[in-house]
């Protein structure tokens, strides 16, 4: 049990540094905060490789059944005789799974910001906050007890305000960091509260305890909680939908969602860090750690397939009109997260119908790496250019070939073309949505296109298209860095093998609902719709951005001439132009992104400027004037008595 | 027998034996302010530590005057509060001529409250508040240049005898249906009939009007704007505590029978309090005014702790006002030096405090941060044991409407905190130079917000001392 004790140093590491770089940094690691904060997280990475081959291949399977071993458990606070917050360590397949790609991509972060960061005047403090992030990050998923959960996902919420914000002189990002951390508050409000409701009748705050009471029917907790009920739903209902409701406004989703693309403010590496692996994966990572409970309850299910597909949906429409890359690739974000979300939705507790739950986590491992590799290479091109938009790019393939190579090879995992990484989790996902719901499965199929067009839409604008604009690259005084220094490149190719390679790990094997492996096989014939709709949209995205004077590259002469045989066979161009330019650029895509502008964040407007006003509205009751004072102490006096003496008796 | 009632009085009596050694020190030869500033600080933390020493249950003069363990304690707090108050005032009070009656005035409220705390009987208690009340008159007038000293104090003593009157009559219609002023006996005598709701109700409102719950708030932004940083502080932190405690134990143990009603009438001042506690926080710039709303507000998430009427009820309203009275003392601490110093009191003075004044900035950083209730401060967790208290009777819309309120109050702390982070300012506030005293209550205050948030020693002997219904 105690031989797990070693995993309290990966996040209390990140934590030191922060503390030693937050006192100290400004005055005496002003250079080397950077080496420090990347080797503290390098032993931490360590850590967990180790802490993950103990758990996976030496000790953690008992009867081939993964345990939940608690490593460490300290009351922190005994609130009643039942129920305590408490600290500890949790291991479990999630958690270790989890405690991998935090570390790892953090890392690959800190790395790549010792170039990219290089120079700013608060380096210390950037590497400070970093760290601050990364240990909260880490403390939310070793969390044994639901406070714990709650005040570590509150941390990780305060650093990522502190991340966003990191230009603060900049007013758009002040506003933007503003806009993430009062959104995600307001989120974290719903949890609060269901985390009261299950913690109610639950009795308890331990996670372990919640999950033994409310699985088995027939205990005393899950039939109060079933049968109380609130405006037609049962308390259990209304406990997980606020609990989703927390973890969809740390993920982005529908219509919790506006402070993403903001967010974007921030330093690249940080939306790599922030956007694509850790933070907003820990709504996804709050229902499957409390899965077992969300599994009892249809109707919480229900909620999250469908707010998980809707913002899938919403996202890529909406990405395919984006012209900021970094926005392209937030909105992509949201949209894969809600593969994950919907993915939890459609499985079941437990055995062969739990494959829902084991391609989710699968999805959130394998994203994480090619979505942070997709952020660092922006990262890059924007360290390139020196701009956001795609108008300012073109032609930078023979730039900068690393960092292209890495970008296609995100792409082509994000599209789900076989054999890398995003094949094989969305394979996974899009089985269980077609054995458990239809319409789903439709949805998710008809967003993998889109997903396919606007993923190449950004690499052909970024790295083909204009030649031109290439040429001006070649004369510019920007171009004297090149592709940057090796710690911005080391990461990416670092990043992009795991987007080729992590895709080959016989994921049901280690992580699946209930610990026992589960046998899983690509069926060819199921993944033929799938990839040959990715092919058709990627040539069709081809068509749209890629200038035709390219054709001397081999590869993608390959491409160009399928996609030939496609356009004069079926004649999909014409449609899909008719569709796209005619119809759902303007009559969908554009409404649904100015739906989100003005209706969804209108409404959040609108209730900061109602409560402004009516502020405004009732100053005359403070006049200054005694005599009125009292006239209005006389009419409280008087209503009170009226109420209660006579109406409320 | 004399030698109990010694015991038992312990901390009156030290409190008083603090006003007459305050009159000799007047009295005899003239001292520096410096050495009488010191010598008061020193008086003050013995007589915080003597109150920490033990503690004693009984009853005297016929059941007038009561005690306990959980007594004992918030007088403790109280004690503490006046300690901070009095090291933050240094930088004001060194320059003030009259500053030995300035503590008279104090001291003499303190035991006041005191008295009132502990009183067993009705009369006792209107004594007590009354002492505690008409010293704190005077001493908002202590800003003696000012008109909006005077101003403030006319207003706190024309308000008050006003809410006064309607106590006494409250008291009347009690005593004129139940023949008894004392609570042990008063209990029983306590039912549904209209008469003695009305009593109730008059009751109550004197208390509304003391804690400044809404609508019977309205004197206290003009009191506070008006009054020198160090009465503000004790106004809204001590008083306000001292009369919550009464408040909390007369419901508790006097009330009990009609609880129904009494929970209703917590409910509607709370809402009304909460809500026009932050609609008014938000658009105030001068400092001290716009902690005197977000202080209404305060007391609005309060009075849902103590609807619970629990055990954990009463235990959260203490450990609440201990995290307040840190957090709170911390803010009035960095306003009192800023003012003292500088005679700057506006919100939008203190932009760009943070490349001036580093340190200051962090302190009421803090402080804000738990006010707002943001973890890891001791203010969330003071806030969400209230809440927890509030839940406990299953009213999930005024849960639900509070919390929504928390996330309002998040939003004008942040405004402050923006200002003096991020605002650019071309004549910021100058570097100024903190009296060591000063500093050393402010690393208390800061210590006190981490620490009763994190250690969860704090809340379990509270609990444990604590009493429910």
């Amino acid at each position: 049990m105690s031989n797990y004790l070693y995993i309290l140093w990966i996040p209390l590491l990140p934590l030191a540094t922060f503390v030693v770089l937050g006192l100290f940094g400004r005055k005496y690691f002003a250079k080397t905060a950077g080496i420090i904060g990347t080797a503290s997280l390098l032993t931490s990475t360590l850590l967990s490789f180790v802490a993950a081959k103990q758990y996976f291949f030496v000790d953690g399977k008992v009867n081939g059944v993964y345990q939940k071993i608690i490593a460490l458990k300290y009351t922190w606070l005994q609130f009643s005789p039942n129920v305590s917050i408490d600290m500890g360590i949790i291991v479990d397949p999630i958690s270790v799974m989890m405690l991998i790609v935090v570390t790892s991509v953090s890392l690959m972060v800190h790395l790549f910001s010792l170039g990219y960061m290089k120079g700013e005047e608060r380096f210390a403090t950037y590497y400070a906050f970093l760290s601050l992030f990364t240990f909260s990050m880490l403390g939310l998923i070793l969390s044994v007890n639901i406070f714990q959960v709650y005040m570590f996902w509150e941390l990780v919420g305060v650093s990522s305000f502190l991340l966003i914000g990191y230009y603060f002189n900049k007013p758009s990002a002040v506003a933007a960091s503003k806009k993430a951390f009062i959104v995600t508050r307001f989120a974290d409000l719903g949890f609060l509260i269901g985390i009261l409701i299950i913690g109610f009748y639950g009795g308890t705050l331990d996670i372990g305890l919640l999950i033994e009471k409310f699985t088995s029917v027939q205990s005393p907790e899950f039939i109060s909680i079933t049968t109380a009920s609130f405006l037609g739903a049962s308390m259990l209902t209304w406990g997980l939908v606020l609990i989703f409701m927390g973890g969809a406004g740390k993920s982005a989703m529908f219509p919790l969602h506006i402070w993403l693309p903001d967010a974007m403010e921030g330093p690249t590496p940080v939306s790599a860090l922030i956007h694509a692996a850790t933070m907003v994966v820990a709504g996804v990572y709050l229902v499957a750690r409390l899965f077992p409970l969300f599994s009892m309850d249809e109707a919480a299910l229900t909620i999250v397939t469908y707010v998980g597909a809707f913002s899938a949906l919403l996202a890529a429409v909406i990405a395919c009109t984006q012209t900021d890359i970094k926005r392209v690739l937030a909105y992509s974000t949201m949209s894969q997260i809600g593969y994950m979300m919907f993915a939890l939705g459609v499985s079941k507790n437990g055995g062969e119908s739990g494959l829902g739950f084991m391609a989710s986590m699968f999805h959130l491992f394998t994203h994480a790496f090619f979505k942070s590799l997709l952020f660092l290479g922006a990262g890059s091109v924007i360290h390139m250019v020196h701009s956001n938009e795609m108008k300012d790019m073109g032609g930078l393939r023979k730039l900068m070939p690393i960092t292209h190579a890495a970008f296609l090879i995100a792409c082509l995992a994000i599209a789900g073309i076989p054999p890398f990484a995003g094949f094989f989790s969305k394979e996974e996902i899009l089985t269980a949505a077609f054995h458990e719901n239809k319409l789903i499965y439709g949805v998710a199929l008809f967003t993998a296109a889109l997903t396919s067009f606007y993923m190449f839409r950004l690499y052909f604008t970024i790295f083909w298209s204009k030649e031109a604009a290439a040429k001006t690259h070649h004369h510019d005084a920007h171009n004297d860095h090149g592709e940057g220094t090796w710690t911005m490149k080391l990461p990416l190719l670092i990043l992009a093998a795991c987007a080729v390679g992590v895709g080959f790990i016989p994921f049901s094997q280690f992580i699946t609902s209930d610990g026992a492996a589960l046998e899983t096989h690509v069926d060819m014939v199921f993944s033929i719709a799938p990839v040959a709709l990715s092919i058709i949209a990627i040539l069709l995205s081809a068509s749209f951005y890629k200038s035709h004077n390219s054709k001397s590259d081999k590869a993608v002469a390959f491409f160009g001439g399928f996609y030939k045989a496609a356009y004069k066979k079926f004649y999909v161009d014409e449609l899909y132009l008719f569709i796209t330019k005619k119809i759902v650029f303007p009559f969908i895509g554009q409404p649904i992104a100015w739906a989100d502008r003005n209706i969804v964040d209108g409404f959040m407007l609108l209730l900061a400027n109602t409560t402004a006003k009516i502020s405004t509205a009732i100053k005359g009751f403070q006049s200054g004037k005694v005599q009125n004072y009292a006239l209005y102490f006389f009419g409280g006096v008087l209503a009170l008595s009226v109420l209660f003496i006579y109406i409320w008796k | 027998m004399s030698s109990t009632i010694f015991i038992l009085l312990r901390q009156e009596l030290l409190l008083s034996l603090l006003i007459f050694l305050l009159l000799f020190i007047k009295i005899g030869k003239e001292r520096s302010n410096e050495s009488i500033l010191n010598i008061i600080n020193v008086l003050l933390f013995i007589n915080l530590a003597a109150g920490l020493f033990g503690s004693s249950e009984g009853g005297a003069f016929n059941g007038m005057f009561t005690t306990n363990a959980f007594i004992v304690l918030e007088k403790n707090i109280l004690n503490l509060a006046m300690l901070l108050i009095s090291m933050q005032s240094y930088a004001w009070l060194k320059s003030h001529k009259q500053l030995a009656e300035f503590y008279l005035l104090l001291f003499t409220s303190l035991l006041g409250m005191f008295f009132m705390i502990s009183s067993g009987n009705l009369l006792m208690f209107y004594l007590g508040l009354e002492m505690s009340t008409i010293p704190l008159a005077a001493a908002a007038n202590f800003d003696l240049a000012k008109r909006k000293s005077s101003e403030a104090a006319m207003k706190l003593i024309i308000s008050s005898a006003f809410s006064s009157g309607i106590l006494l009559m409250g008291i009347s219609f009690l005593y004129g249906t139940s023949g008894t002023l004392s609570f042990d006996i008063l209990t029983a005598h306590i039912s549904n009939n209209p008469m003695q709701l009305f009593g109730f109700l008059l009751l109550v409102s004197g208390f509304a009007f003391k804690i400044s719950a809404v609508p019977f708030h309205l004197w206290t932004a003009d009191v506070y704007e008006g009054s020198p940083v160090a009465v503000t502080a004790f106004l809204s932190v001590v008083s306000k505590a001292a009369v919550l405690f009464t408040f909390t134990s007369i419901l508790y143990k006097v009330f009990t029978p009609i609880a129904t009603v009494w929970y209703g009438v917590l409910v509607v001042l709370s809402v009304a309090t909460i809500l026009i506690g932050n609609l008014f926080a938000l658009r105030q710039d001068n400092f001290k005014r716009f902690l005197a709303f977000s202080s209404i507000a305060q007391v609005g998430f309060i009075l849902i702790g103590i609807s619970g009427s629990s055990q954990t009820g009463s235990a959260s309203l203490v450990y609440f006002v201990l995290i307040y009275v840190f957090s709170n003392l911390a803010a009035f601490g960095v306003v009192s030096v800023v003012s003292a110093l500088t005679g700057k009191e506006n919100i939008s003075d203190f932009k760009g405090f943070y490349k001036t004044n580093p340190f200051l900035s962090w302190v009421l950083t803090i402080a804000l941060f738990s006010l707002a209730g943001v973890p890891p401060t001791a203010g969330f967790f003071g806030k969400l044991f209230l809440m927890m208290a509030g839940a406990a009777k299953e009213n999930y819309g005024l849960i639900t409407f509070a919390a929504l309120n928390m996330v309002i109050s998040f939003y004008y702390y942040l405004k402050v905190v923006k200002a003096v982070f991020m605002d650019e300012n071309e004549q910021p506030i100058q570097k100024l130079s903190i009296p060591v005293i000063t500093k050393f209550a402010m690393y208390i205050c800061i210590a006190g917000i981490i620490i009763t948030g994190l250690a969860s020693m704090v809340y379990d002997y509270i609990y444990s001392l604590s009493i429910g219904m």
